[in-house]
């Protein structure tokens, strides 16, 4: 066998029998999903290590400033964040659902899984919103006429602050670093969540048309990694952006 | 690996949503427990226990809803890879960090 | 008879080159512009990366020219601040790191796995249309008045001191790390997916496993820089306060984020390249590369373990004195791989039929300057002899060993290695030799003087330096001027060939490995039929029976 040439037999290809969304460089349909799902999991690495930059910085200053931090998650609501935990947690839920009911060609239940998804996912950006809003209110944005009376006079009438410490100005102004960190992560997270969003609109008028039920799920599968992966990004900044020391 | 992947290893494992919804509910009990575990004073321990429950919900999301467990040995060692170049990272970098001025840390 | 040459081209009276290729199949700007053919991708880049090249090449001669005397009389110090830093940005992003992977790698990569093209297309495309993105930003960057931080864009002299255009240049660069994230991760789908049966791991030509490395850094590391320029661009921007000692942050965090990626970035700048020259070594002793799985090895072993080094570009800058000696040790450690492998090409050059083309005069070159390069990087490696050393001409002599003497070397000699394979035509050989003689002699003028000054203390990026350094300095730029002719000569003769090469025919180095065996230039889908491996790398054995059998066979 070692002596026979390196390009060698022609099996009849002239009319080889594939499904219409196979492309032509790759020899059959599973060889094509299943480079598209290592590639998707490659872009993930890439997503990892890119939020990694970011949870490096927040380890070493929380560590630097744990006062700071300390005063700047509690500023953040935990019944929110809590809030958006549950219906990021759930969405990743119906999302996996999705993809089930693509496997198993359920054409309805793809969709109210997807439109439901895209609802929770909304409500996250929704709740946000609204934090962001607050946020913007106290001056508690970096660089944007930030203040420190907050951290240097906490507010006696609120539950969560009222026990605090006042903090000295200089520890006070690192709860700039802190809430830099709050803005870099959960901004990078939100406009992850959006793109999401974005894809999973086009995604339901796709499966609307019956894209996604006749075999070919890999867009759906894929899609769903990405949001698993967005959601468990969220699993850490959780606790680590808003249950700094809540006792 | 030694084998080029004409046929492909494309995992046919369909995965039962009642997997799913267990899964869910060990997620949503997570959040309460981690949320539980903050207003409890542990000292240093409650830091270690918040990341503690979430490696173990990230682990659960990872393994079940990105069907982790079901897929090929590459797509397992793909994850590996990621997580060991995050922990290089991170872990790398504190060298520095934590032996700079002892007392600060 | 000895032959001095193992050059094997078709009776040149009757030769053509094939009518139908993927140079013909189609025609008109949008068949290129929209093209998924990995092979026109490879082609587009190759004339994009040379567009900046000479771009960079210009910076770097006006650099020398400044440095012909002590004064800063030819430039101010602020312009010469903008210019080697472009030249550095340049060159760095635009040219090095995408040089081989994205155009000889693309071109060939996917005929030596037998497949038809790479595994995402589309996203090869994308990731072209990323770099010329990122390229057009630096041309912005550059026209609009430069940037004047060092390619390093050290903070806080990025973020709060200068008024220049650090946005545009990190958003070029941010741009541009995609576009070698997307070839990355494309390269090594393809590699795990898409080999021709009986094309297992280690039946692989050796430039595959050194692509394999590459990408693997370019997957992971690129997307730390990625977040290091987003942080510069909000505390720019906004006064987040994460590097800013002012507010609490610390500068040095964004050196450990910036060289987490730039140190493997430089692995993925050489390693391709260290994929060439086992080929071309191979080709030209006409014997298979010693060690084939310690050198597979070795292209790993550099990946992981350069992940685990970058701090040895902070040694002064205030890290800590225990991680200095910890990055140290492993600095030691990473230089292990890399000698391994100029080891086992020695050991394949002994007792081989050893013929001097011009990939392999490249060759050559590539091993003795990338040797010395990289026992420099040792010393360099070293914290007490790096305090001294570092900041001064003795590093940009060292990088520059390296780079160009071993990667664009490599670069060359892939080139040439390739183009018969490209174009179809030879480039005309004597002159080639000549260039790349002149080449070799120019660089050593050009950056050996620069290891000395740099012990004797001259600092790098400054304009201005004492008058006792103006001779080597003198010595050094007249050593460009050389260099710069031999960079020309091969635009010259390159384009020449084009319509007036001899015609190669499908394997003129009589070459083993399957992007030999098929047409020059290929078929759109490369080959016919799906071709089937049933022979180890490098086997001449194999290659010499094929080459008997159709001699048989025609007569």
């Amino acid at each position: 066998m070692s002596d026979s040439p390196a390009i060698v037999h022609g099996a009849a290809e002239a009319h080889h029998e594939h499904p219409a969304w196979q492309r032509h460089h790759f020899e059959s349909v599973d060889q094509q999903a299943d480079a598209a799902g290592f590639a998707m999991w490659l872009f993930l690495l890439t997503e990892i290590m890119f939020f990694g930059g970011l949870f490096t910085a927040y380890l070493i200053y929380r560590n630097w400033y744990y006062p700071a931090f300390v005063a700047g998650s509690h500023q953040l609501s935990i019944p929110l964040g809590g809030a958006n935990t549950l219906l990021l947690i759930t969405s990743s839920f119906t999302m996996a659902m999705g993809v089930w009911c693509a496997e198993t060609r359920r054409k309805g239940g793809l969709v109210l899984c997807l439109v439901l998804t895209f609802i929770l996912g909304a409500g996250f950006l929704g709740i946000k919103t609204i934090e962001y809003g607050e946020k913007i209110e106290k001056h508690h944005v970096p660089g944007f006429h930030f203040s420190l009376d907050s951290f240097t006079h906490p507010d006696k009438t609120n539950p969560v602050t009222r026990n605090d410490q006042p903090l000295a100005v200089d520890m006070a102004r690192h709860t700039e670093v802190y809430f830099s960190l709050y803005f870099a992560m959960t901004g990078m997270h939100a406009l992850h969540m959006i793109i999401g969003i974005g894809i999973l609109a086009f995604m339901i008028f796709r499966a609307q048309a019956g894209a996604y039920t006749t075999g070919h799920v890999t867009f759906v599968e894929n899609f769903g990694l990405y949001w698993h992966f967005v959601d468990i990004v969220w699993i850490f900044l959780f606790p680590l952006l808003y249950l700094i020391s809540r006792h | 690996m030694s084998e080029p992947a004409q046929h492909g290893e494309h995992e046919h494992h369909i995965v039962s949503p009642i997997v799913y919804a267990v899964i869910l509910l060990a997620l949503l009990v997570g959040t309460a427990l981690t949320v539980w575990a903050s207003y409890i004073d542990l000292g240093i321990f409650n830091p270690i226990i918040a990341i503690a429950i979430a490696v173990t919900k990230a682990t659960l999301v990872v393994l079940f809803f990105m069907h982790v467990k079901y897929s090929s040995k590459l797509t397992k060692l793909t994850v590996g890879a990621g997580i060991f170049t995050f922990l290089t990272l991170i872990g790398m970098t504190l060298a520095d960090y934590i032996s700079r001025a002892w007392g600060r840390w | 008879m000895s032959s001095s040459t193992i050059i094997s081209l078709p009776d040149q009276s009757t030769a053509r080159i094939p009518k139908v290729n993927f140079l013909t199949k189609e025609n008109g700007l949008l068949s290129w512009l929209l093209t998924g053919d990995h092979k026109r991708i490879a082609i587009l880049y190759l004339i994009s990366i040379t567009f900046f090249f000479f771009i960079g090449g210009a910076l770097a001669g006006l650099i020398r020219l400044e440095l012909l005397t002590p004064q800063a009389d030819l430039m101010a110090t602020d312009t010469y601040n903008k210019v080697f830093t472009m030249h550095g940005v340049v060159m760095i992003f635009l040219f090095l790191v995408p040089s081989v992977p994205a155009t000889i790698g693309n071109f060939v990569l996917p005929i030596m796995l037998g497949a038809k093209d790479l595994a995402l297309p589309k996203i090869n495309l994308l990731s072209w249309y990323l770099y010329v993105v990122g390229g057009i930003l630096v041309l912005y960057t550059m026209i609009s008045g430069g940037v004047d931080t060092g390619w390093t864009f050290t903070v806080p002299l990025s973020t709060h001191y200068l008024n220049t255009n650090v946005l545009s240049t990190g958003l070029a660069v941010f741009v541009a790390g995609f576009s070698s994230i997307f070839t990355g991760l494309n390269f090594i789908v393809t590699i795990h997916k898409m080999r021709a049966p009986g094309m297992t791991w280690f039946r692989m030509p050796l430039f595959i496993w050194s692509h394999y490395a590459a990408s693997i850094l370019m997957v992971l590391g690129t997307p730390v820089l990625a977040i290091a320029i987003v942080l510069v661009a909000l505390e720019r921007t906004i006064g987040i306060g994460v590097f800013d000692p002012a507010k609490g942050g610390d500068p040095l965090l964004f050196q450990h984020l910036f060289w987490f990626y730039s140190h493997p970035a430089v692995y993925i700048m050489i390693l391709p390249g260290m994929g060439v020259i086992s080929e071309v070594v191979s080709t030209f002793s006409r014997k298979r590369v010693f060690g084939y799985t310690a050198v597979a090895f070795s292209s790993v072993a550099i990946a992981v373990f350069g992940f685990f080094v970058w701090e040895h570009h902070m040694f002064i800058m205030g890290v800590s004195n225990y991680s200095t000696l910890v990055f140290s040790l492993l600095t030691m450690l990473v230089a292990v791989p890399s000698a391994i492998k100029i080891f086992n090409w020695t050991f394949t050059l002994y007792k081989g039929s050893i013929t001097f083309e011009t990939p392999m005069l490249y060759a050559f070159g590539f091993m003795g300057l990338f040797t010395i390069g990289g026992l420099t990087g040792v010393f360099l490696g070293t914290t007490g002899t790096d305090i001294h050393l570092t900041e001064t001409y003795f590093i940009v002599a060292h990088f520059h060993f390296v780079m160009v003497g071993g990667m664009l070397m490599a670069f060359l000699a892939g080139i040439h290695f390739w183009w018969p394979k490209i174009t179809g035509r030879m480039y005309p050989e004597k002159i080639s030799q000549l260039a790349a003689v002149v080449t070799f002699i120019g660089f050593n003028f050009t950056f050996f003087p620069q290891f000395i000054l740099g012990t004797l203390g001259m600092p790098r990026r400054y304009a201005a330096y004492p008058p006792e350094f103006q001779i080597l300095n003198v010595f050094s730029t007249a050593g460009a001027s050389i260099l710069g002719v031999g960079y020309l000569l091969p635009i010259l003769y390159l384009t020449w060939s084009l319509k007036y090469g001899e015609i190669a025919g499908n394997n003129p180095w009589q070459a083993t490995g399957l992007e030999w065996q098929i047409q020059s230039p290929p078929l759109t889908e490369n080959f016919p039929v799906t071709p089937i491996m049933d022979h180890e790398a490098y086997d001449y054995e194999w290659l010499e029976r094929q080459q008997q059998k159709e001699v048989a066979s025609v007569g």
